[in-house]
């Protein structure tokens, strides 16, 4: 394996990370603030859909990007209102949400089909960086978004565990009703941390139609979605270990079809990072990893004031 | 010269005029008067105890006072102002905090974190600032704690530290600390004591609740006592002695006794050997607890709540691990046996939390009344359900139990309070149980409801079963008991047969402030 | 004013059966706005949906078709589900169901279809057993979320699947290829070793009547036997549950060994009644639709056959909307619609909304 190989190899991982990491770092504020939110997959194929369509009308990949996310911060309105307000239960409704948006971006998407992008954002070296022997090849020649995550996700770390807003929204997800009797406005939290979530996967989704893939092709989320939620367990809610996850994963995905000449079947590569989740699961169970690292314990659970 | 004694003049009147002053306070839920027209003042510069057995009304006065509740009328003025407290918030505002009983942490963080949580913190990096007021607090009240150190690690102590902290961040001047000592140990409770003391000697004041004579006397420098949601003495501690404060606490009126008749006791059936267990916090719940009940004999287990009764009782039903120690039924070791095999020993158990552990709400009232048989005959005969001898069973005890409801095929959840303990009733005593555990089995029913329970508990006893009543209720426990224990701290401070028991001893041994082993 | 929220002591048995009829129809009324939308007449639309999978007898031997697979697999969820145990993980079940079947009857093409057949249901009945097995083992004695669990064994199976197909269980003229974003299949099974059908239609009667003895066998177990007993004590108060003695782990095994098992038959009747063949993405979402189908159904037997032979029309008449230009994802967006409708019905039917002035 020469070291073209592996810089090449890398720099897919990232590339192909940078969809999952945009949904999980989203789907981690979420279920930090205590909603399990299981419609990122459909609200990510909503953003695919968006992107690629606002893409085509406004010319201007920006716009489109973030339009995407609004899409998908709306579809996660939905999920907040009634996991929170009308406390239902989120699997199903997190999973309604998905169905919802699998079919709806079908639709929408019917008549993109065949249509060529109009825009897109290509790769952009940065000056000096990029020549860094390895390190420069991989990090410093990727596309915006990718340059957009290396500093977005650092901050949503510092935000999550360096600043009061941060252990405000811990709070709420770990014991809200100690947050609540000092004040914290459980509701608005969640709301605010779901629907931030469903950016995120707005986000990621037209990240996939816009940038990394040529066109938009039904379903083209291939169950991205569900990943990010099995990476958001895999990263034990944090989202530099989400970074490094997601690379893993992403890193999975670019790579298993190459393998293919080492005797390394691509599906079985493949399901590499379901069984690490499971994985994960089993090893943060154990009493004390839980009491670190475990699951926010309101995680779920619907919070009413003074019910049992 | 003369400002000075101006100021000191001054001062001596505000120290007569209470910084706390509760008026007429009432407060009601259905069915009772938790509040009867209360009349509370608590100084600066002082520790008030609040005193009385559970349900005697202190903690709901606290709660107004911290404003979790809403008090039906009555009036509260805080440095001589009168004012309405809707929210914990409000009350934080005033300066006052409370610290629970039951701690409202986030053990998965850190201290700071967890003061951080409030408001009036800094955006970023808002531990930096805690940590340096959590070293003033320290030295200024012995409130040592790490900063840094996340809950799940800080023993019990250690965080009471903490929720004392989060109060005092919030510039508290007046604290509520609800039986503080509860969880606990010997040595902790004395550091807790030189942190109030030192507190009050800033000027704060602090309100104690307890049912604890023992820590009345160690540091409060006057005592509120209540029973049945009234104030019943108001004391200087100094004035007053432990006699005179258990005999406020429990009452001298004339009991009612029911028919109690006289059973000849029998074999020994229950037997406890020095049984040892912890609570669910991994702390000792259950210190070396041991008594016997014969047939035809009820034995009355008093004590405030918290004592270590709930898990004595998940004990003896097999719903909890023994560390140490032996239960034996009829000479049959059954130490951390199932709860299957327990209940086929013939225990019955009537449990303290009925709608959590007692019924299924959405079954049928035949079907719960099968709770404990439905895998046996005659009910089950090999693979099915004989739902004809379910609904016979049902009816014939919907009869005898006089269960009011519409059919047995109703969801149990639409039962009333007195009804579902009815069922429960029937359930366990339908297998003419050789041992019944009843915890709090009148607890929040009615008069009715009430005295057919007694009746009937009365009635197994005749039967000849041995029967351990778990009652917070003194008047219960003395009315129904042939013997009465009294448990403290997770030990038994005495047994003593019914006619020998004293109102005043038992209150004082309630209170932890008498041992008097077992009497015959 | 002020809307106050308060929680219903029992919501009347007719309540909890209307408001799913109204979910339907609402989910039904705004796909009619869809089709609006995409200048189709909505009557148009529904009578071709609706009129051939459930008037013609062509039709209607397709919704048959269709439904087999959610019935089976509707039932073991709606078991799942009584127990409070939420297996996402029936489509992972079905798909290693079909891989058991698949692989038994290649190894061994000459024997017998009278012992064969059965063999393969109970194999199928296995795999998908042993795949509910493991998520619930996890829950019992780690308390790992069975969501989770169930939903990446669904994503393993999937891969496993792909593996065989392309790998070594292609289609001989495969193997060697490069590989193409199409579908990989088995060989054919032998021939008789598919499952008989029901004269000029696609039942694989086998699978049916399994799927009914399944149907009648789950309503005994849950109202007849000490085993439902448990599952409904467990599912409704797990602490009641073991006040009364019931070991949750030996519950959580059974009923998972139970609902994976079904799925895992489902898998069996849609490889060798159907397809004849293992091939890349046979099935249609079913595993996913088969949770629609038990929870409108309201874990209720009878409605569960009718909830089922209800999306089994609509799928079937998913396809043939195809030729009015419409996507067949618009199916996905009607599953989703009625979950919506389902869960606000549900919040609404165990709580009271007030306004207070």
């Amino acid at each position: 394996m020469n070291s073209t190989l592996i810089i090449s190899v890398l720099r897919s991982a990232i590339r192909a990370g940078t969809p999952l990491l945009y949904a999980t770092v989203g789907e981690i504020y979420a279920e930090r603030s205590g909603v399990m939110n299981l419609g990122v997959e459909g609200m990510m194929i909503m953003g695919a859909v968006s992107g690629y369509a606002m893409g085509i009308i406004t010319g201007n990949p920006w716009i489109a990007i973030f339009l995407a996310g609004v899409v998908g911060a709306l579809m996660a309105l939905v999920h907040s209102v009634l996991s929170i307000n009308f406390r239902v239960n989120q699997v199903v409704s997190g999973l309604a949400l998905t169905m919802f948006g699998l079919g709806l971006s079908s639709l929408a998407g019917a008549k993109y089909i065949g249509v060529p992008k109009r825009a897109s954002l290509t790769t952009v070296k940065i000056p000096v960086l990029s020549k860094i022997p390895l390190i420069g090849e991989v990090f410093f020649n990727q596309d915006p978004m990718v340059y957009v995550s290396f500093i977005l996700i650092p901050v949503l770390w510092f935000i999550l565990f360096k600043t009061k807003v941060g252990i405000i929204i811990r709070s709420v997800g770990e014991n809200p009703a100690a947050a609540d009797a000092l004040g914290v406005k459980i509701y608005l939290v969640r709301h605010l941390c779901t629907i931030f979530g469903g950016f995120m996967a707005g986000l990621a989704g037209a990240y996939l139609s816009v940038v990394y893939t040529p066109a938009w092709v039904e379903n083209m989320t291939a169950g991205r979605g569900w990943i990010a939620v099995a990476l958001t367990i895999f990263s034990l809610w944090s989202p530099i270990r989400a970074m490094l996850g997601a690379y893993l994963f992403g890193g999975v995905e670019a790579v298993q079809f190459n393998l293919q000449a080492y005797g390394i079947p691509p599906d079985v590569l493949g399901m590499m990072p379901y069984l690490l989740t499971i994985l994960v699961m089993v090893f943060g169970a154990e009493e004390r990893i839980r009491k670190r690292l475990g699951a926010p314990s309101a995680l779920g659970i619907p919070y009413v004031r003074g019910e049992k | 010269m003369s400002e000075a004694h101006g100021k000191t003049a001054l001062r001596e009147e505000r120290e007569i005029e209470p910084i706390v002053e509760m008026r007429g306070i009432v407060k009601t839920f259905p069915g009772v008067v938790a509040n009867d027209h209360i009349n509370f003042e608590v100084r600066a510069g002082e520790i008030h105890a609040l005193l009385g057995e559970n349900g005697a009304g202190k903690t709901t006065l606290m709660n107004i006072l911290y404003g979790i509740y809403q008090p039906n009328e009555g009036e509260i003025y805080i440095r001589g102002k009168r004012v309405e407290i809707r929210s914990p918030r409000d009350a934080m505002h005033l300066g006052i905090g409370m610290v629970h009983q039951h701690f409202m942490l986030i053990e998965k963080h850190t201290v700071v974190e967890n003061i951080a949580l409030g408001f009036a913190t800094k955006f970023l990096f808002p531990t930096k600032e805690i940590s340096r007021k959590i070293r003033e607090f320290s030295e200024k009240y012995g409130l040592t704690v790490d900063p840094n150190a996340y809950i799940w690690q800080l023993s019990a102590g250690e965080q009471q530290r903490v929720e004392i902290i989060k109060a005092l961040y919030r510039g508290a001047d007046i604290l509520i600390l609800d039986e503080p000592t509860s969880v606990l140990t010997p040595k902790e409770i004395d550091e807790l004591f030189s942190i109030l003391k030192r507190m009050k000697e800033e000027g704060k004041a602090i309100i104690f609740i307890t049912h604890k004579l023992d820590e009345v006397f160690a540091i409060s420098d006057r005592v509120t006592v209540l029973r049945r949601g009234k104030v019943i003495g108001k004391l200087k501690t100094a004035e007053t002695n432990k006699k005179e404060l258990a005999r406020l606490m429990v009452g001298r009126e004339v009991l009612f006794r029911l028919e109690r008749e006289a059973v000849k006791k029998g074999k020994t059936v229950l037997e406890v050997i020095d049984l040892y267990a912890l609570n669910d916090k991994g702390l000792p719940a259950l210190k070396g607890v041991s008594f016997t009940i014969a047939e035809g004999e009820i034995l009355g287990l008093a004590g405030v709540a918290g004592n270590g009764q709930k898990e004595l009782v998940e004990v003896l039903t097999g719903l909890r691990k023994a560390e140490k120690g032996k239960v034996l039924i009829r000479g049959v070791d059954v130490t951390n046996a199932s709860p299957r095999r327990i209940a086929e020993l013939g225990v019955a158990h009537i449990p303290e939390e009925r709608l959590k552990h007692g019924l299924v709400p959405n079954m049928s009232v035949a079907e719960n009344l099968i709770l404990k048989q439905y895998y046996k005959q005659p009910y089950c005969d090999k693979f099915f359900i004989d739902r004809k001898k379910v609904l016979e069973n049902a009816n014939k005890l919907i009869e005898e139990f006089n269960i009011m409801t519409p059919s047995p095929i109703t969801p149990a959840k639409l039962l009333s309070g007195g009804n579902i303990q009815r069922l429960i009733l029937a359930r366990e005593l339908a297998g003419s149980p050789d041992v019944i555990i009843a915890a709090h089995p009148t607890y929040g029913l009615d008069v009715g409801a009430t005295e057919y329970i007694r009746k009937i508990l009365l009635r197994e006893r005749k039967r000849g079963s041995a029967i351990l009543l778990v009652s917070e209720d003194l008047e219960e426990i003395m009315a129904l008991s042939d013997r009465i224990a009294v448990m403290f701290e997770g030990e038994i401070m005495g047994i003593l047969p019914a006619e020998k028991a004293s109102l005043e001893d038992i209150g004082l041994m309630m209170a932890g402030a008498k041992r008097m082993g077992v009497v015959a | 004013m002020r809307i106050v929220v308060t929680r219903r002591i029992a919501p009347p048995r007719w309540f909890e059966i209307a408001v799913r009829f109204m979910a339907i129809i609402i989910a039904l009324l705004v796909m009619a706005i869809v089709f609006w939308a995409y200048g189709i007449s909505p009557t148009v639309a529904y009578k071709k949906l609706l009129l051939d999978s459930f008037t013609t007898a062509h039709g209607f031997s397709e919704t048959i078709v269709t439904m087999i697979p959610l019935l089976l697999s509707g039932i073991g969820l709606s078991i799942a589900f009584k127990a409070q145990l939420w297996n996402i993980g029936a489509e992972g079940q079905l798909l290693v169901g079909a891989i058991a079947a698949t692989g038994l009857a290649l190894s061994f093409p000459d024997t017998s279809a009278y012992l064969m057949i059965p063999l393969m249901f109970l194999v199928g009945f296995l795999a998908g057993a042993l795949w509910g097995l493991i998520p619930a083992i996890l829950r019992a004695k780690l308390q790992v979320n069975e969501v989770i669990s169930t939903l990446m064994m669904n994503y393993i199976a999937d891969r496993l699947l792909l593996y065989l197909v392309s790998g070594p269980w292609s289609v001989a003229e495969v193997i060697g290829q490069v590989a193409y974003a199409g579908f990989y299949q088995t060989n054919l099974l032998p021939e008789h070793l598919w499952l008989p059908v029901l004269g000029g239609t696609r039942i694989h009667w086998p699978t049916l009547l399994i799927a009914l003895a399944s149907l009648v066998g789950a309503y005994l177990i849950i109202t007849k036997t000490p085993l439902g007993y448990e599952i409904v004590v467990v599912g409704e108060n797990l602490e009641a549950a073991k006040f009364a003695g019931i070991k949750y782990l030996k519950v959580a095994l059974l009923v998972m060994i139970i609902s994976g098992g079904l799925a895992g038959m489902a898998g069996v009747g849609e490889v060798a009644g159907i397809h004849h063949r293992l091939r890349s993405g046979f099935s249609a979402g079913y595993g996913y639709t088969a949770i629609i189908v038990a929870w409108l159904g309201g874990l209720n037997p009878i409605l569960i056959l009718i909830s089922s032979l209800l999306f089994g029309g609509l799928l079937r008449g998913g396809y043939l909307l195809r030729t009015m230009g419409i996507r067949i994802g618009i199916v996905n967006m009607f599953n989703g619609i009625i979950l919506f409708f389902i869960l606000a019905s549900e919040f609404f039917s165990n709580y009271r909304i007030e306004i207070r002035r």
